[in-house]
């Protein structure tokens, strides 16, 4: 057995160990199901109301895919222009990091007030979570890449263009796949947020509503499809990571983490 | 008749008003197409600042740099440069590395989507085979030794068939042996092609055994002080490195260098 595939075999059993305990305590201990039902009741509900809750699963994936990707073009923009200059880079730097210093959860109120509730707000909320991890990285990428290495273009009389797309771009995409594993799992959490708050669709209103109606089997069902997707969503990543960025790792099989 | 490289009266100077720093006191050097000159002097003098100026990567404060009778930037010669490090690109392969050149440089950039799979690919692996690296163009950079990356490098430097090959100090971080083995290649490569090559190196024997002229700069701020031919024709067998005229040449660069190296001022 590979070292891999060994690590892969106790992950697994360390997940379904922690819901075997789960199990086991509730009913040694009889919880009741309205505190903390057990994760085969949990089953259970996402099994039977499945039909309902098929539509608000896509409704999330929708709306953190596109605030992602709506993110990540303003984030790869900003950051290649912040990158690129010196002095764009150093004047930047602090308005960039007041902004992704502010809790995003304060500007979903914001988004409410000016769009009013429904995918908009969540839609936004997802875009502006994930667009200063990626920026910053972008320009950390593009602003430490190796003098020595744009001299053997510039030596070869290599255009701006050509020494962005054929150096700094390249180099700068372990940082650029590292920042959209974050991101895409910020915006994850944006859209469910802003869910939560203003929304009559996706997984966060199911779970709000849920939990105001004491279906809680139904707001742990929500919270255990929260998990899922985002784990999917991180191993997209993930793959695509190390596919593309193979060379920064020197090719390892790196077991997704 | 037009120099392949003429430096005019050529200086640099970094920064300014106090702390200005002199790299390279006015020079001028001028070489035919075809020659082989060696730069050689003690550390700092400003030795890879001539190599920078000549492949454009900094402009001369005073003075002018001409590259076949033209400014540098009219890209009238053809450059092939090996640093001293050998900077390979850690995302693409030797072939895609050494390829590089061809992606940049005209003519080859306008069929470069086309022959990039087949004559460009076939050019690459010729050149990799003459350095003994045949087996290794499909590695990553990281998986080659310090040596093979070396060769690499020189390859990368000459597979736009370069009409002017700048060398500063390629060979620097190697062992003996594979260095000597490098300088056959290096001479046999000059040889086949006959580039204008400019050698920055510390290693006298190294300047010697490659170089048709040798030039002796001064301490920090440089200029050229001595320009001497070397009159052993080539190809020249690595055995000549311990010919008793061979070494009292080297020994009568050394001395020279000994003598600026003293001349050292204290400060800046």
């Amino acid at each position: 057995m590979t070292e891999a595939n060994r690590t892969r075999i106790m992950s697994f059993s360390l997940i379904v160990g922690f819901f075997l305990l789960w199990e086991v305590l509730c009913l040694m201990l009889d919880v009741s199901e309205l505190v903390l039902p057990r994760p085969s009741e949990i089953i259970v509900t996402i099994w039977d109301r499945f039909p309902v809750l098929w539509p608000h699963i896509l409704q999330t994936l929708y709306s953190t895919l596109l605030g992602f990707f709506l993110g990540v073009s303003i984030g790869v923009s900003l950051g290649v222009l912040v990158g690129t200059s010196k002095v764009a880079y150093a004047v930047a730097y602090p308005l960039l990091v007041g902004f992704s210093s502010i809790p995003k959860v304060a500007v979903v109120p914001i988004f409410v007030l000016w769009f009013g509730s429904g995918v908009t707000p969540a839609v936004l909320t997802a875009m502006v979570i994930c667009v200063f991890p990626i920026v910053v990285n972008i320009a950390t990428g593009l602003a430490t890449t190796e003098p020595e290495l744009e001299d053997v273009l510039k030596t070869l009389g290599a255009s701006k263009r050509e020494i962005l797309w054929n150096v700094s771009l390249p180099r700068t995409m372990p940082y650029f796949f590292a920042s959209l594993k974050v991101a895409i799992t910020l915006s994850f959490v944006g859209a469910v947020l802003s869910e939560t708050v203003a929304s009559n669709m996706g997984i966060g209103f199911v779970m709000m509503t849920a939990s105001s109606n004491f279906q809680v089997s139904l707001v742990f069902a929500g919270l255990i499809l929260l998990a899922v997707l985002g784990v999917m969503l991180y191993t997209i990543f993930s793959v695509l990571e190390r596919r593309v960025t193979g060379w920064a790792t020197r090719g390892n099989d790196i077991a997704i983490t | 008749m037009k120099y392949a490289v003429e430096l005019q009266n050529a200086s640099v100077v970094f920064g300014s008003g106090d702390k200005a720093v002199t790299a390279l006191s006015p020079t001028t050097l001028k070489m035919s197409p075809g020659d082989f000159v060696a730069l050689v002097g003690p550390s700092g003098c400003g030795k890879s600042t001539i190599l920078r100026l000549v492949s454009n990567l900094i402009k001369p404060t005073t003075g002018a740099i001409l590259l076949g009778g033209r400014e540098p930037a009219a890209k009238q010669l053809r450059i092939g440069m090996a640093f001293q490090n050998p900077t390979m690109l850690p995302w693409l392969t030797i072939e895609q590395n050494v390829m590089l050149p061809l992606k940049i440089v005209e003519p080859f950039k306008r069929t470069f989507h086309q022959d990039r799979k087949g004559a460009f690919r076939d050019r690459v692996h010729a050149l990799l085979a003459q350095v003994g690296l045949r087996d290794f163009a499909g590695h990553y950079p990281w998986q080659l030794s310090g040596g093979m990356l070396q060769r690499s490098n020189l390859c990368r430097a000459l597979v736009h068939e370069p009409d002017l090959l700048l060398l500063d100090e390629p060979f620097g971080a190697l062992d003996q042996f594979t260095r000597e083995e490098l300088w056959q290649i290096l001479q046999t490569l000059y040889l086949d092609r006959k580039p204008t090559v400019l050698l920055v190196t510390h290693d006298l024997r190294e300047a010697g055994y490659l170089a048709k002229r040798i030039c002796v700069m001064s301490a920090r701020p440089g200029r050229v002080i001595s320009d001497e031919a070397v009159s052993i024709p080539q190809p020249r067998d690595i055995g000549i490195i311990y010919d008793p005229a061979f070494v009292e040449m080297t020994q009568g660069l050394r001395e020279l260098i000994a003598q600026v190296r003293s001349e050292e001022p204290s400060n800046d």
